[in-house]
Order: C-alpha cells, then sequence, then structure tokens
C-alpha cells in the first residue's frame, strides 16, 4: 500500500508547512510541528496511518521528524540508497531515510530499497539488491523477524537475521560495544531535559553492557556553517530546472529573462528563493574559493574526525535535536534559531554517518510488543493517549546514533519501550 | 598610401582578386535573409568588401594578426553522454528524449564509457597530456535550449592539455608545413536546438540534441591568418574521421568552429583586443570571415580608432559577405563552476591508455610524411591522404606490386573525376586494389597500351571485374609485333594516296592522321612507340 505523504513546501527544511489551507501536526500534541522536511512521512507512521515511509535527508530531515514524532528515523550512509527520481536538493548530501516505528521495520525497509542502481553513478557498488524483493515476516507481533526471500544477489547482508526475539537474549546483549557520547552536542544551546534523556539513554546503555565515554570533536560546531554552504550552493544548481519552459507554471513575459524571473518568482516559495539566492551568491566569481571551496575543506576536516573517532568507538551518540517539537508558529520570526536547531544534525555529512544495518548486534527486544497481548494493549494505548502524554513527553527526546558497525537505533528502540513498559504498568495498575 | 585607398573605398586596380581562395557566391540567392530596406546598401558593400579582402600576401606589414579557435565536435556514440537515447541527426524534434536528457526532477546523469574512450583517442592523437584525474564540473546559465539550466562540463581539469597539431598548407596558398599548438581538449554536452518562428512571437525547443557528447578542442592563438585557420580546421575534421570518433560534418553540426580574431602591430607582444565569431558553416567561410575581421580591425587601427574595436560576439553574415555585432556588450559571463557532485572523477590508468594508443590509426600527418618519402609530390600527399579510405586503398594497391607514382596517378585523374561524375566515394566503386595494381602492371609490361588501359579502367570502375577477363574477352592484347604493324601501316598508306602526298609535300603533321588510322585499323591494339617508328620509316621511305 502506498500512501502519498505532504512533504515541506519545495523541500522546506525545518517545517512541514502545506501551501496554505492546512497545516501538518504532530500526532502527539497538534498544536507542535512534526519536523521537517519530511514531516508529513514522520507523523503518519507516529499517527500509525501506515507501517513504514519514506522521507529525503540532507542535514536532518528524516532525524528531526522522527525525534519530534516520536518514531524511527534511520538515515543510511551517503550511496547506499539508489538517489535516482529523489528530487534533488543537495546532490552531495541527499540520502532517503527510512520511518519506522520500531528499529527492525525501520530495517526491512532500508533492505528493500538499499543497493546499487545503475542509474545513480554515486551510489554505492559494494552491495547489490534486486530492485523488487519478496519477504515474509512471520507473527510480526513478536518481531522475532524471519527473513524469507528470493534474494538474488547474495552479496546484500542479511539485515533481518539478526533480529533476534527477545527471550533469546543474555541480560548484557550489547557487551562489549564501546559508545561515546559526543560532548559538544550536550553543551550550551541544549534543551536541559534534552541533556538528561541523552545520560538517562547513556545509563541504559551501560545497563545493556556498553562502555560509554564522552568524547569531544572540536570541529563539531563547523558542521552547521559548512553543511550550509554545500547544501545552499548546490541546491541552487539542482533547483534551476524548474525554470517554467517545459513543465511548471509560465509566466508570459516580454523578454527571456523576465519569463525566467517571473515564472520563478511566482512558482517558488520564499524561503526557497532565499535558499537560491545565498547558494548563487556563495558560488559567484570571487566568493567561490572563501565560501564553496572552504566548506568543502571544513568537510573534509570533519569526516577526519569522525573518521578517528569512530576508531575508538562503534558508536557515538548525540540527541537528534537540540528541543522539543516547536510550536506551530512558535519560531517562525526567527530563522536562525530554526537552523540553530540543525546543529544536531549538521555534522552529519556524508562519511560523518556509516550507518550499517540496523540490529546486527542489538538483540533487547522489549517483553511489551513481544507479548502475544501486545494488540490490544497497543489500541489501549492510542486511546489513553493523553493520559500518556505526560509520560511520553520523554521519548521526544529521542537519540540519534552514528555508528560504524552496529545499527543503534535500536538503542532508541530500548528507551522508548522501557519507558513504555512502564508506562503499560501505570495503565495496567489503572485499569485495574 | 594603400590605408588611403581603404578610406576611400575604391577598387584598388593593382590588388588581384585570388579566386581561388574566395569564392564568391551571388549574392542575390541570400539576400532575402536580409530586410528591402538595406539591400542597395547591401551591393555597395559587396563592392567594397571585395577590395578590402586582400591577398593574404598583401595584408599591411605593420599589423600581424592573432587568431585563436574553439571547436566542438559532436561524437558519434550510440547513445548520448549521460543517458541511454540514441542520436540521430534530422530526426523528429523531441523524438529521442527521456528524463535523464530532459532534465526533468529527479534524473542523474551516468556517464557514456566510450566518451572517455574518445577523448583519450584525440588528446592522444593531438599529442596531448592526459590528465589521469579529472572530474566534471557545472557550467550554469540559463537558456530555454538547456534544460537543466547548467551544462556538465569540464573547468579547470580538462581531461588532456598541451598538444599540437601539424598541418600541410595547401599548394595553392603557398604550401609548407606548420604546427600549430591545442591549448586544452575536454568533454562536454551539447545544448538542444531552438527554432524560431517567422512571427518571432514564439520560439520551439526540440531536445534532441540535449546530452549528445561534445569534446572541445581549443586552439593557441598560432593561426596568423585566415588560410592556416581553414587548414587547421581541415585538419582536425580529417583526423576526426581518421580516428572514427566522430562524422566532422560542419553541415550537420557535428564540426562547430569558432574563431577569435585580434591584430597587434608587428614587434608588439600585448595581444589586441580580441573579438569572436560565430556562424561559420564551412572552411571557406571561415576563411573569408577571418580576412574580413582582420581587414576590418586593421582599418580601425590604421585610422586611430582602435578603442572601437571592443571584445564582443560578431556574427558572419554569408549573404554580405562581413561580420555584425551579434549583441550589446554584456561584460563577462559568470557561469558559477563547481564540481559536477552527481558524477564521481575520471580515473584513468596507464594500461588504459597504452591500449588506446596501439589501437590508434595511422593519422593523416604520418601518412602525408611517409608519402613523401615515397616520392610523391605534395599535391598528390594531401589528396591521398585526405580521406582515410582514399589512403587505405592507395596503401593496399601498393602492397599487391604497383609503384606509387603510377598508382597515386590512376586515382588521382581517372579514378577521382568518375567517382565525382557518379557522385560516389571510393568504397561504392567496383575496381579493387588488387586490379588496380594489375592494370598498372600489364601497362608497364606492355600488354596493354596506356589508352586500352583507360578503357579498361573504365569498364572495372562501373562494372568490376578483372583485368585478364576483359583483355581476354575483348582481344585487347597490345601488338608488338613489328611485322604486323608494318602490314597495317602499308596498307593505310596505299588506301590514302592523297594524304600521302600531302604529307611528302611537306605536311609532316599529316603523321597523326596516319597514325590515327592504323591505330583504328587495329582496334587501339597497335604499340604507338612502334607504330610511329615503322610509320615514320614507311612515310619518308621514297617507296
Amino acid at each position: 500500500m502506498i500512501v502519498y505523504i505532504r512533504v515541506g513546501v519545495k523541500l522546506c527544511r525545518f517545517r512541514a508547512l502545506d501551501k496554505g489551507d492546512s497545516v501538518t501536526a504532530n500526532p502527539w500534541d497538534v498544536s507542535r510541528v512534526p519536523g521537517g522536511s519530511s514531516g508529513g512521512s514522520a507523523a503518519a507512521v507516529s499517527a500509525r496511518q501506515c507501517v513504514v515511509s519514506l522521507g529525503s535527508d540532507t542535514g536532518g530531515s528524516v532525524r528531526q521528524p522522527a525525534s519530534f514524532c516520536g518514531v524511527v528515523g534511520l538515515k543510511p550512509t551517503y550511496g547506499r540508497v539508489s538517489r535516482f527520481g529523489l528530487m534533488a536538493y543537495a546532490s552531495s548530501l541527499d540520502a532517503i531515510g527510512c520511518f519506522g516505528s520500531s528499529v527492525a521495520d525501520t530495517g526491512i525497509l532500508l533492505h528493500a530499497i538499499a543497493g546499487h542502481d545503475r542509474f545513480d553513478a554515486t551510489s554505492s557498488k559494494q552491495l547489490r539488491v534486486l530492485h523488487h524483493v519478496w519477504y515474509k515476516c512471520c507473527k510480526l507481533s513478536n518481531l522475532s523477524l524471519l527473513a524469507n526471500g528470493c534474494w538474488q544477489y547474495l552479496e546484500v547482508p542479511n539485515f533481518l537475521s539478526h533480529f533476534d526475539s527477545a527471550s533469546s537474549l543474555e541480560s548484557k546483549p550489547l557487551k562489549g560495544l564501546r559508545v561515546g557520547l559526543i560532548r559538544e552536542t550536550i553543551e550550551d544551546g541544549v534543551d536541559a531535559g534534552v541533556v538528561s534523556a541523552i545520560r538517562a539513554a547513556a545509563s541504559h546503555f551501560e545497563e545493556l553492557g556498553c562502555s560509554v565515554n564522552e568524547v569531544s570533536l572540536p570541529s563539531f560546531s563547523l558542521g552547521l556553517p559548512a553543511y550550509f554552504v554545500l547544501a545552499l550552493s548546490e541546491s541552487s544548481s539542482n533547483l534551476s530546472l524548474y525554470d517554467g519552459i517545459r513543465y511548471g507554471n509560465q509566466v508570459h513575459a516580454d523578454e527571456l529573462d523576465s519569463l525566467y524571473g517571473d515564472s520563478r518568482a511566482k512558482g517558488l516559495g520564499s524561503e526557497v528563493k532565499m535558499r537560491i539566492l545565498m547558494g548563487t551568491y556563495a558560488l559567484s566569481a570571487g566568493y567561490y574559493d572563501a565560501y564553496y571551496k572552504r566548506a568543502q575543506q571544513v568537510r573534509t576536516i570533519i569526516r577526519n574526525s569522525f573518521k578517528e573517532a569512530l576508531n575508538q568507538y562503534d558508536i557515538l551518540i548525540s540527541p537528534a535535536a537540540p528541543s522539543v517539537a516547536y510550536k506551530i508558529g512558535e519560531k517562525k520570526n526567527d530563522p536562525l534559531a530554526m537552523y540553530a536547531g540543525d546543529i544536531m544534525t549538521g555534522e552529519l555529512l556524508r562519511v560523518g554517518h556509516i550507518f550499517e544495518q540496523t540490529l546486527e548486534n542489538c538483540r533487547f527486544v522489549p517483553p511489551i510488543v513481544a507479548d502475544s497481548t501486545s494488540a490490544p494493549l497497543v489500541n489501549t494505548i492510542v486511546q489513553n493517549i493523553r493520559k500518556l502524554l505526560e509520560l511520553n513527553l520523554e521519548s521526544e527526546y529521542s537519540i540519534q546514533l552514528n555508528a560504524s558497525r552496529i545499527k543503534v537505533l535500536q538503542a532508541q528502540e530500548d528507551i522508548v519501550n522501557s519507558m513504555k513498559e512502564v508506562a503499560a504498568k501505570e495503565l495496567l495498575k489503572v485499569a485495574a | 598610401m594603400s590605408y588611403t585607398m581603404f578610406r576611400t573605398f575604391q577598387v584598388h586596380p593593382f590588388l588581384l582578386y585570388p579566386t581561388s581562395i574566395l569564392k564568391r557566391r551571388n549574392g542575390f540567392l541570400y539576400s532575402t535573409t536580409i530586410p528591402k530596406a538595406t539591400q542597395s546598401s547591401q551591393t555597395e558593400t559587396k563592392v567594397s568588401t571585395s577590395s578590402q579582402s586582400k591577398n593574404l600576401y598583401k595584408i599591411p606589414k605593420d599589423y600581424e594578426a592573432v587568431i585563436g579557435i574553439e571547436t566542438h565536435v559532436q561524437l558519434s556514440t550510440l547513445t548520448k553522454a549521460f543517458c541511454n537515447c540514441p542520436y540521430s541527426y534530422g530526426s523528429f524534434p523531441n523524438s529521442s528524449i527521456c528524463p535523464v536528457c530532459m532534465g526533468l526532477p529527479g534524473a542523474l546523469p551516468v556517464l557514456n564509457n566510450k566518451v572517455i574512450e574518445f577523448a583519450v583517442k584525440l588528446g592522444l592523437a593531438l599529442n596531448c597530456n592526459l590528465a589521469f584525474n579529472s572530474k566534471f564540473d557545472r557550467k550554469q546559465y540559463f537558456y530555454p535550449d538547456l534544460p537543466k539550466g547548467y551544462q556538465i562540463s569540464q573547468f579547470d581539469v580538462p581531461i588532456a592539455a598541451s598538444g599540437f597539431l601539424d598541418v600541410d598548407i595547401p599548394l595553392e596558398f603557398g604550401g609548407g608545413h606548420k604546427r600549430f599548438g591545442i591549448t586544452r581538449v575536454h568533454m562536454e554536452e551539447d545544448a538542444g536546438k531552438l527554432m524560431h518562428t517567422e512571427k518571432g512571437n514564439y520560439s520551439q525547443v526540440d531536445l534532441n540534441r540535449a546530452g549528445v557528447p561534445l569534446l572541445e578542442i581549443v586552439s593557441e592563438p598560432d593561426m596568423r591568418n585566415g588560410i592556416e585557420a581553414a587548414e587547421y580546421a581541415a585538419e582536425i575534421q580529417r583526423l576526426v574521421r581518421y580516428l572514427g570518433v566522430s562524422n566532422g560534418n560542419m553541415q550537420e553540426g557535428s564540426l562547430r568552429c569558432d574563431v577569435n580574431v585580434s591584430v597587434r602591430p608587428i614587434g608588439q607582444s600585448k595581444f589586441g583586443t580580441k573579438v569572436e565569431v560565430k556562424n561559420l558553416n564551412s572552411f571557406s567561410s571561415m576563411s573569408r570571415a577571418i580576412d574580413f575581421e582582420i581587414s576590418r580591425q586593421v582599418l580601425l587601427h590604421s585610422q586611430g580608432q582602435e578603442d572601437q574595436i571592443v571584445q564582443e560576439t560578431r556574427l558572419w553574415e554569408e549573404g554580405s559577405q562581413r561580420t555584425i555585432t551579434m549583441r550589446k556588450k554584456e561584460g563577462l559571463a559568470d557561469y558559477r563552476y563547481f564540481p559536477e557532485p552527481d558524477l564521481p572523477s575520471v580515473i584513468l590508468s596507464q594500461e588504459y591508455v597504452d591500449g588506446i594508443q596501439t589501437s590508434l590509426p595511422e593519422l593523416p600527418e604520418e601518412k602525408r610524411r611517409r608519402y613523401e618519402k615515397m616520392g610523391l609530390g605534395m599535391q598528390d600527399v594531401i589528396f591521398l591522404a585526405n580521406d582515410k579510405n582514399i589512403a587505405e586503398f592507395f596503401d593496399a594497391t601498393l602492397a599487391k606490386g604497383a609503384d606509387a607514382k603510377s598508382a597515386a596517378n590512376w586515382i588521382m585523374s581517372d579514378i577521382a573525376a568518375f567517382m565525382k561524375n557518379e557522385k560516389l566515394t571510393i568504397n561504392d566503386i567496383k575496381l579493387t586494389p588488387e586490379e588496380l595494381s594489375e592494370l598498372i602492371a600489364s601497362i608497364k609490361g606492355g600488354i596493354i597500351s596506356g589508352k586500352i588501359g583507360k578503357e579498361i579502367l573504365f569498364e572495372l570502375l562501373a562494372k568490376g571485374g578483372s583485368v585478364k577477363e576483359i583483355i581476354e574477352k575483348k582481344d585487347l592484347v597490345q601488338i608488338t609485333d613489328p611485322v604486323e604493324i608494318e602490314k597495317m601501316v602499308v596498307k593505310v598508306i596505299e588506301e590514302n594516296p592523297k594524304q600521302l602526298e600531302q604529307y611528302r609535300g611537306g605536311k609532316t603533321k599529316l603523321q597523326g592522321y596516319f597514325a590515327g588510322q592504323v591505330m583504328k585499323a587495329s582496334k587501339g591494339k597497335a604499340n604507338p612507340g612502334l607504330l610511329n617508328k615503322i610509320l615514320l620509316e614507311k612515310l619518308n621511305s621514297t617507296t
């Protein structure tokens, strides 16, 4: 079943706003935004309108709405998934990401879309996969997935074989995993609530057997400005094909320059126009060296620092966003504040994130969903959503994890599910 | 003195108008493109340009022209550069397009390997240094025939740079051997085509040509006059046809040249203001346009108005034989180059390059040097090396044992004339190199006479077959037996007593008449040398 999801106007970054009439809201609190730019997809999964959905992530456009809506969002490594068919924003940063209500679901979706595509010269040749892949999942409710499939190309590592059922887990399933908490992501500018949630997540990791340390990446703060210069420059170029000549609205004009100018002025939104202008400025003669070239050099520095850190640690964790979901309209007049919200995801440049597939090592599956009575329980949760709101506020502070070998959104899963566990116990008390 | 002549726009009586260089066309045929109001002025300017376009030796000694050429070669790959649409010239508009070459959202380019192979081939043939690690860049500007709003090209790291090209100037323009530098060769994609309507209130975009691979060859500003420039372009055409990377047709647009012309006083090292000239559809129009532009600039210089020469783009108008300003000065365009993020770098390995180097055919320059060594004259050399197929035919004939000079003569005279009349190429004629070589051997060996040989050739060209067969069938073997010839001579003399008397009376020219009669009697088979010897004997004897 494929459903069209409303995405932010012309790839608008941070809020999923439609053209004018209706606004996508966060299902947990309809006065708040779901995040952007793939907020619609995140909101749909969060409201259980669909099982999984796709979004595109350049500077956090999948991870931030996932965080705001309390679902699992995954941005694969650049090149893992083909970009052919994706409206290009920043060609060297774009990736198609997956949303799901659990890490396993997200993993299944990623598996279905990952692999080399001969129509995308930048897609990685290290994995090959058939475009249409069939697999059966037995007993989705207990999440012990057995993947049967007609895998034609065996080079795809069978991610799904790594999902084990809860009953088969030992007490410390992630023993030996080295986790690094990026210090710069919990310093100034970050909500106190976020910091405490991350610390709680870190201690949860320790309970699961990992060794958690703080790691400092001094070039981290350079990520946001570098990302913006690169993304805006590339997008100013990629958006130049919307000229009204071959398709779209063409405004009648007497001269060629006016034809282009008027058609694009009418057809593109104000945020997009601002980005195109900034990107054009950064690439223009006399400024290319100072902006674009410098940004690429900064990118290399950041990439190298991440690579080094990932030599010492298996996973790096940080919050996905420095705050909870904004109220709709709250940040409208403060553009920099909204861009500042990009700090957490801005550094996720190309190689910085080497998300391998989900759950290669993480086997903890919360008992709540493994239980066969989970279905009615889930319904009860949905019906009692208001009651759970306060309890679940913490779950909005989801964690964003970088991993070199291990897909660690499972850790987020752990947190969320352990909190759901607590909530379920409360409910039982209430119901009893 | 000659400058005052310019000023008054009179026809200089001592100027020779070299019709061999500049082929004039009837201007009237082209006047339909010029609005009626200027027709009268058009005829005036025609006369004045004829006085201004001078013989190349008469360019004022104080000035030298500096000419550089940018050539775009459309590669004859099966599919376009970044998608798998085929391309054929003249197909119905927008019949060969796909989302990638149309620039639809979500489409990504994927490079066609053949483009790299052809680029490396051409780079090696032009003696360039190859860049083993080059990349693509985006050249951004807005125009309706550019679907994506940017052209994928190469900016700072072209695939080949710093080469040279050797040419032989044709004899009628002075001959000689020249070497022109090549600045760079890079890969890029072509834009679509705009078709404008009569009324002018709309234009149409045809994207069949968008995405076709091009190689842009930029030359060093080494050319000094129109002839050199035209020869450079002709050599590029020869080269791309030899290599098989393009069909090099200027009419179809697979070879496009833009020239940059500037003049400076001799001795000055600083370049003058350079003017770009476009819309050159043939080598001769290139040469004429350059000469016109040189004389226009020299005129302005000599009048002290060199600041009137601005850096601009001018169009060559075939009808009025002059260059006109295309658009007002716009300032230098900023193309905002940056590396193409959708395409990985092009990395060449030494083995790959070596493989292509060994597969290169013998280039025109090498052929010319080899033919020269064989003792052929430059005229022959240039003709034979011009077309790869003719050169191969020639080489094949030589391989069968014929000698160079005879083979060259036959090919250049009779065979070329036949091809021209019948409008065939050398691959279409029925004559094979073996038979040509056989023919030459037969004539040399005295089996048949030269004249008979020509007749046989005609039949071979038209219908094929072998020399031996035709000789046998038509019984064309030369008569070399003196006794036989003597018999015929005597008979002819007997039959023509009146002419004999006239001859004996002093009209020695009648020998030709007798010879002709004997030839007729022998059906052309008599050996001419022997025939004349015996005839002379008989005529001058008293019996």
